[in-house]
């Protein structure tokens, strides 16, 4: 297994408050890593530390053996991409223009709109299924049709690695499963993926590598059908549930004991 | 690029429909070396603005105490051959005038473009935010404390005093941001407190240095000659040549950090230099003419409203637009004679209140 993006004994933190202290993680080539944990458990920060939004105090974050925080920035952002878990959308703005936004790291102040990036941007909306919505404001989408708008721009980016922070929450369940489905179909073409997801049986079902996470620290990481254990589950949200094979994928389903189940 | 490269290029093309459509249409320049999307519209608004600019200009120097019909100006500005009279009048006495109105409107409205971008707000433009009048303050301290008064004494006093206030904005408003409601607030707030102490400098002084600063204060272009053009002019050329790359990247900046950041921008680094470009951009106008209000505030919102961008931030029709405000006020305050500063303080007075509204019947 060979990891082009993997962090080395980082530490990260705001300001005085470390939330994240030596940690290690390898990101397999080619893979869909989703990261899971419960709340405030450090997983945005790790994310960020891969995302060059947050400089580890210690340690440093390799991609392609090199330390990604000296990158130059626009040499990053054509290697490595981001779903933030907000982000604004100027006002006015639409569909098309702020796809084509994900562009920036391609261009220059002479090729400001290329034929490369033409094709970027119409292929990412087509894998999104925005292209119909290429000339209305964002403003005026719902908020599922808005967050494929952000994933086309992430995808218009063209990076061989793509972070996504929580990139089905406030979406309804079909529509969580859509966007889950083009993740998928975007990791088989060859993207490697680093997701913080909430959904566990999301996280199992489309997972080639699972990290659990708590306190800042990584539970267990590897396939998700060693990982998503009853004990796991209990050691990582201290919560009592079953876990049962998904009739539907193979892969395990988690389901919580309530109170009354106990 | 390769021939393999180019086989994999075109059979991903003859899949993908590879036309993007933004509900506008776009000029296409593809060479091998520029390649970019020009808006019909803002070309076409451009065109307009120019016009409109020449126009007025032209209009704007039959207007004084010596005649001097349409007709007459245009022989003395195209015509070598006319009357040497009329020539001097209209080239050496009332051309420079134009030329600074063209010179601050287009600073200014830049100044407003890139504050506005970067505060993501119609009212973050420097005549609100205070950075205005830290640069008046300036050259106030210059002109009447220390008695120099050139025009690069002027322009570093107005330099200094707005990068002070600027900082002195930021850290008050304690925002890392800049996008907050707060730094506005801070910013008014700021402005009333500079304000009131340049009035303090003025009355503490002798009458006929206040009278001097006075007539500065009210924001005037028509005692300026080309001697007082051109140091504006050459700074004014490196001001915008520095600033270029923001009308790219700040437009992404509005976006958020984290989107930026992962689009390749530092957005410290863009902060600063925005910071530096705009303020210096409201200081070369401060130093030569005084303050002169609201075009820093409208301009980039007619602009925008004009061309139909999603930002305030678009170099070319930003400046036209603010150019040509101050072209027609500087005529319309010749006709009514008071200075220019006056004009665009009532306009802007009223544009603002129609803001202020605007904005607060969104909010509500
Ligand atoms: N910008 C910040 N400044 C200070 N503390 C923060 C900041 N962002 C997150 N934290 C803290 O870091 C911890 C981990 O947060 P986060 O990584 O967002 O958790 P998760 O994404 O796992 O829910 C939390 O305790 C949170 O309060
Ligand atoms: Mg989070």
């Amino acid at each position: 297994m060979t990891a082009s993006l993997n962090a080395r004994d980082i530490t990260l933190a705001y300001g005085d408050t470390r939330i994240i202290s030596n940690l290690s993680l390898a990101v397999p080539d080619k893979s869909f890593t989703i990261i899971i944990g419960p709340n405030a458990c450090g997983k945005s920060t790790l994310l960020r530390g891969f995302a060059r939004l947050l400089r580890p105090s210690t340690g440093t974050v390799l991609l392609d053996g090199a330390d990604l925080h000296s990158l130059k920035p626009k040499e990053a952002a054509r290697k490595l991409g981001l779903l933030p878990q907000s982000s604004i959308a100027p006002d006015g703005i639409t569909v098309a223009d702020l796809v084509g936004r994900g562009r920036f790291p391609h261009q220059n102040a002479l090729r400001t709109w290329s034929r490369d990036d033409e094709r970027a941007v119409a292929e990412a909306m087509d894998a999104t299924g925005t292209t119909e919505l290429s000339s209305r404001l964002v403003d005026e989408l719902s908020g599922g049709q808005r967050q494929r708008v952000w994933v086309a721009m992430a995808l218009a980016q063209r990076t061989g690695h793509l972070l996504l922070d929580e990139p089905t929450t406030f979406l309804d369940i079909a529509h969580q499963i859509d966007l889950m489905e083009l993740f998928a179909d975007l990791h088989r073409e060859g993207t490697t993926l680093v997701a913080v997801l909430h959904d566990l049986n999301h996280a199992a079902r489309y997972a080639t590598h699972l990290v659990a996470m708590r306190d800042g620290a990584i539970v267990a990481q590897g396939d998700p059908r060693d990982v998503i254990t009853e004990q796991l589950v209990e050691a990582v949200y201290d919560l009592p549930c079953r876990v049962i094979t998904d009739p539907v994928s193979g892969t395990p389903l988690v389901l919580p004991l309530g109170r009354r189940a106990k | 690029m390769s021939i393999d490269e180019r086989s994999v290029e075109s059979t991903v093309e003859s899949t993908v429909e590879s036309t993007v459509d933004f509900g506008r249409r776009h000029w296409r320049i593809d060479t091998a070396r520029v390649s970019t999307l020009i808006p019909v519209r803002s070309v076409l608004v451009c065109a307009a603005l120019v016009v409109v600019i020449i126009v007025a200009g032209l209009a704007s120097m039959t207007i004084g105490a010596y005649d001097v019909n349409f007709a007459a100006v245009l022989g003395a500005v195209f015509d070598p051959s006319s009357d040497p009279d009329v020539r001097q009048v209209v080239l050496e006495w009332r051309l420079p005038r134009v030329l600074f109105a063209v010179l601050c409107g287009a600073a200014l409205a830049l100044a407003g473009g890139i504050f506005q971008s970067l505060t993501r707000n119609p009212l973050g433009s420097p005549d609100i935010i205070g950075f205005g009048v830290g640069a008046q303050f300036g050259v106030t301290l210059m002109m009447i404390v220390f008695e120099l008064n050139t025009y690069m004494f002027k322009a570093i006093g107005a330099l200094v005093g707005g990068l002070f206030t600027a900082l002195l904005v930021y850290a008050l408003a304690n925002s890392k941001t800049m996008s907050s409601f707060r730094l506005i607030i801070v910013g008014i707030g700021v402005s009333a407190g500079l304000g009131s102490l340049t009035s303090w400098i003025l009355i503490s002084v002798s009458l006929e240095k206040a009278m001097m600063a006075a007539t500065w204060g009210a924001g005037s272009i028509a005692s300026l000659g080309f001697d007082q053009l051109l140091p504006a002019a050459i700074v004014f050329a490196v001001v915008l040549v520095g600033s270029l790359p923001l009308n790219r990247t700040l437009p992404v900046l509005e976006m958020g950090d984290d989107a930026a950041t992962a689009l390749g921008i530092s957005p410290g680094r863009t902060r600063l230099a925005a910071m530096v470009f705009g303020v210096a951009l409201v200081a070369l106008v401060t130093a030569a003419a005084g303050p002169i209000s609201f075009i820093a505030l409208a301009a980039p919102q007619i602009s925008q409203r004009l061309t139909r961008s999603n930002t305030p931030m678009g170099t070319a029709p930003v400046m036209l637009t603010g150019a040509a405000l101050v072209v027609v006020s500087d005529a319309v305050a010749q006709l009514v004679g008071v200075p220019v500063g006056v004009v665009t303080v009532s306009v802007g007075g009223l544009y603002l209140a129609w803001l202020l509204a605007a904005q607060y019947a969104r909010r509500a």
